[in-house]
């Protein structure tokens, strides 16, 4: 298969980016979209240009690491599956395919197709954890949990951090993300001596760091790798809006 | 000259060694562990555990990882489950057990008691876990579920959907998050590290790039720990993600640790089977995938019937055949031989003949789709949006694959290397594993090193180097440093014509050929004529793009290919002078009339820690003597 490329290059974050035309040939249907980024950049490593940098590591939609919008959408046309999990067979042989990398106000792109995503790090650093000191825990059967909660706190769970849900969002809001981890911990017994102080400086971080509001677009659900549904949100804002009344009664005293 | 290894085994009764050895280590009081710098390298499930560990124990910790953010370390991508002698489900189960099994499972290459005090830490991972919140799978009751895997006869596997390794890694993560919040630890991501900086024979500190803006700089410590992950990529093609690298713990190597037993690999049985040479990576379908699935292949050869056309009496489910009590169950580096017998006799599937079924057939008639599509749902949607197949109709089509590596560096039973100081966690080990991994024993490992194992051992080092920190200003930094920038610098101005991947392509198909599978002497010194050319060839011929002082991922990854390049020769050695086939290591000249494995006790119960000597002088083999006081050597028989 043939294909022409639109691919967005800018080679750091303090430089104006454009699109530039790379053409993709005799590109096997079996391949990988990053399979076909990789036959592309050995192409112009054979010709003395510079590759096209992009994120990737496991390859097999787990680790969150690739990051490309596709033809304008944050991992590509198809529901439920990571860039790297993108197959060319899903391709018409001459497309051009327009390539950029995830945008958001919070997401730096670092160079071409590369993004910053530790504002991520910094909201689950602010309080999305469990403390459970090394070697204190109980014995893991003393807490019974009902199958059907287990099975929504592991939904919940199942977030990649990839941050599609911000890319796609017209108000690059990480609402999804974070509603993911407060219901992965609020679900659970275990999650709910910090359940409060963990939705306010989660939330908190989030909107320090640049992220939007969500306006119910529902972008983040249709992209997201995980399928982790926007339902979660509303958890998140019921036990944010608790969270703010305790801190406000809290306040009066 | 040889050194004596000595691996520090407390004495005592096996089942009281961990106890004694805790009870006799060294304490380093609360005022003085704030005196304390510990680098640990690498955030995956024994990395981000031991510096979440460390760091509440009032150590000052840094933690570098190469990926963009510390929860995309590769532990994320292991599916099936974590092993945990709790015997939940009454089966018989106990900690010895556990430890048989895994001894056993190893094909009696691994020191009985650092395998013992893995199966006794196994029970305080789950505990531990769970307290952090991991959704581990549920009994409708509320208790928690357990399933069976390779090599094992009861169910004591822990699993979280087939996401078990991402869930474990997120609870890691989450613990670090929290001691980063804290100020315990500082985090480095996209921070690759280059070299190792020993100072009066001590490990005392890192190289390290900023991989966003090439900033080489180092960092002292009062102890490093690597947990680095395998070597699988000096294979090029393996179930491993792509960043995967030997460096940290080759360059250590190079600096002096020994590097032990680097020809234990393991071949996955079950993974999805190559397409062409455009592949970058191969997928792993889990092993728990066997517990439901038959393995089969047409009895004839050039079988060229769909496989629902071909009747049952013309199928050969080999594994029920050859081993009927494990039977699709049999641990993988048998499983995967086997598979490789098939096929070569020309009775493999798919293009190209290397292929073999899994098949749920009979399980959907016997236990329903639904519960098939509940328990390997999405290992099933992984395979059909590769494949473009649907394995409830069709069975899937699997080949073995490199997964796991058991070698690593030397460690004592206190998980230092000979090197004082430097530590080394999980895979980047060689301790406990042998020959051969059983399924959902590297989550335990990596868990139990870096969360039970190295809080409580690190002290008897540390103990040690009260008010001997090491300055900064030693000029043992700056030339370390040195060196690193003058290997990039040299990288960047080869200017030749190939690409870092093609060398990596080439190397991975060469050593896959001969040091794969199945090993031969004459194919391992084809292999090692071949690869001292090859890297030659590399150091004339790359061409490497783009600048020092910016995030250039060709240089990255030449640098890796070279380590790699290196590392592939010592690999391959250990193979030609490891003269037995045992687990993962199978010599062609060294099996039974019926194909197993033959060890050879008398000459090789023993680790082999390799040691450098200088780039044209071949390495030392340093000998640890294997003592088995609990159980008898015996022939691995699953049959």
């Amino acid at each position: 298969m043939n294909f022409k490329l639109k691919v967005w290059r800018q080679q750091n974050e303090n430089t104006a980016g454009q699109f530039r035309d790379y053409e993709a040939i005799n590109i096997p249907a079996e391949a990988s979209f990053l399979e076909m980024l990789d036959i592309v950049n050995e192409g112009l490593i054979a010709r003395q240009e510079e590759p096209i940098a992009f994120d990737s590591d496991c390859r097999e939609g787990i680790c969150g690491m690739c990051s490309l919008v596709v033809n304008g959408i944050a991992h590509g046309p198809g529901k439920a599956k990571t860039t790297c999990q993108l197959y060319m067979r899903r391709f018409q042989d001459g497309e051009t395919i327009w390539i950029e990398p995830f945008r958001a106000a919070a997401f730096p792109i670092v160079k071409d197709l590369i993004v910053d995503r530790s504002a991520f790090d910094r909201i689950i650093q602010a309080g999305g954890y469990i403390t459970a000191r090394t070697g204190s825990a109980p014995d893991a059967n003393s807490i019974p949990i009902g199958k059907t909660v287990a099975d929504l706190a592991m939904e919940a769970a199942a977030c990649i951090g990839c941050g599609a849900c911000a890319a796609a969002c017209p108000n690059s809001s990480a609402m999804l993300f974070v509603a993911a981890k407060i219901s992965h911990l609020g679900l659970l017994p275990q999650g709910q001596p910090e359940r409060t102080s963990r939705v306010r400086n989660m939330v908190r971080t989030m909107d320090a760091l640049g992220f939007g509001s969500c306006t119910n677009h529902y972008e983040c659900e249709a992209v997201c790798p995980a399928e982790i549904s926007a339902t979660f949100i509303s958890r998140l804002n019921r036990d944010y809006a608790v969270a703010s009344i305790r801190e406000g009664l809290a306040a009066r005293g | 000259m040889t050194t004596q290894l000595d691996a520090r085994i407390p004495s005592g009764p096996l089942a009281d060694k961990w106890t004694k050895h805790r009870a006799e280590s060294k304490l380093v009081n609360p005022n003085n562990k704030r005196k304390f710098d510990i680098l640990v390298v690498g955030s995956g499930l024994a990395g981000a555990s031991a510096a979440a560990s460390l760091a509440e124990l009032g150590y000052h910790v840094k933690c570098f990882c190469f990926q963009d953010s510390a929860r995309r370390a590769h532990s994320i991508a292991a599916q099936g489950g974590i092993n945990a002698a709790k015997n939940y489900q009454n089966d018989g189960d106990s900690v010895f057990r556990l430890f048989y099994d895994t001894i056993k499972g190893g094909d009696f290459r691994s020191r009985e008691a650092n395998v013992y005090r893995l199966a006794e830490v196994s029970a305080n991972i789950i505990d531990q876990c769970v307290a952090q919140g991991v959704p581990f799978a549920r009994e409708y009751g509320g208790l928690l579920a357990n399933r069976s895997f390779g090599g094992a006869q009861v169910s004591r596997t822990f699993y979280a959907r087939g996401q078990t390794g991402q869930q474990l890694l997120l609870g890691a993560y989450q613990a670090l998050s929290d001691q980063i919040n804290m100020g315990g630890v500082k985090m480095f991501p996209r921070s690759e590290l280059l070299d190792l900086v020993i100072v009066d024979g001590h490990a005392k500190g890192i190289v390290v790039r900023d991989l966003k803006t090439g900033e080489i700089s180092s960092f002292p410590g009062d102890a490093v720990v690597l947990a680095t992950g395998g070597y699988g990529n000096v294979f090029y093609l393996s179930t491993n993600a792509r960043g995967c690298n030997v460096s940290a713990t080759y360059r250590a190597y190079k600096r002096g640790a020994f590097f032990a037993n680097p020809c234990y690999t393991q071949i996955h049985p079950t993974c999805i089977p190559v397409g062409g040479p455009y592949q970058s990576k191969l997928t792993l379908m889990s092993e728990s995938l066997r517990n439901d699935g038959r393995v089969w292949v047409p009895k004839n050869k050039g079988e060229s019937r769909r496989p629902d056309q071909i009747p049952e009496a013309e199928r050969d489910y080999y594994l029920e055949r050859k081993y009927p009590s494990f039977g699709n169950l049999a641990p993988r580096d048998i499983a995967s031989r086997s598979a490789k017998e098939v096929c070569d006799e020309g009775r493999g599937v798919g293009p190209g003949g290397l292929g073999v079924y899994l098949d749920f057939a009979e399980s959907i008639r016997r236990l329903g789709e639904q519960t098939i599509r509940e328990r390997y749902g999405n290992l099933f949607d992984i395979y059909h949006n590769i494949t473009g197949e649907n394995a409830y109709q069709v069975p899937m089509r699997i080949y073995p694959a490199v997964h796991y590596t058991m070698g690593g560096l030397w460690v004592d039973y206190n998980l230092m290397s000979n090197v004082p100081g430097l530590h080394v966690l999980g895979e980047a080990n060689f301790s406990d594993h042998g020959a051969n991994r059983l399924g959902a024993s590297a989550l335990m490992q990596g868990l139990a090193d870096g969360y039970f194992v190295i809080p409580c051992t690190i002290a008897n080092y540390l103990a040690t180097q009260l008010g001997k920190k090491v300055s900064p200003d030693r000029p043992e930094f700056r030339a370390v440093e040195e060196e690193v920038r003058g290997r990039v610098k040299k990288l960047l101005s080869i200017k030749g014509k190939r690409s870092a991947t093609s060398f990596h392509q080439e190397l991975g198909l060469l050593v896959w050929e001969q040091c794969g599978m199945a090993r031969s002497r004459d194919g391992l010194k084809d292999a090692l004529q071949k690869i001292g050319p090859l890297r030659e060839e590399f150091w004339e011929n790359l061409n490497v793009l783009g600048g020092q002082q910016e995030l250039n991922q060709s240089l990255e990854q030449a640098g890796r290919v070279a380590d790699f390049l290196e590392f592939a020769e010592l690999m391959c050695l250990d193979a030609l002078e490891r003269e037995e086939s045992c687990g993962g290591h199978f010599r062609v000249e060294y099996q039974t009339e019926e194909g197993e494995a033959v060890r050879n006790d008398k000459d090789f119960c023993h680790v082999t820690a390799w040691q450098y000597t200088g780039p044209d002088s071949k390495p030392v083999a340093n000998i640890e003597p294997l003592v088995f006081e609990n159980v008898k050597l015996a022939q691995r028989s699953y049959k």
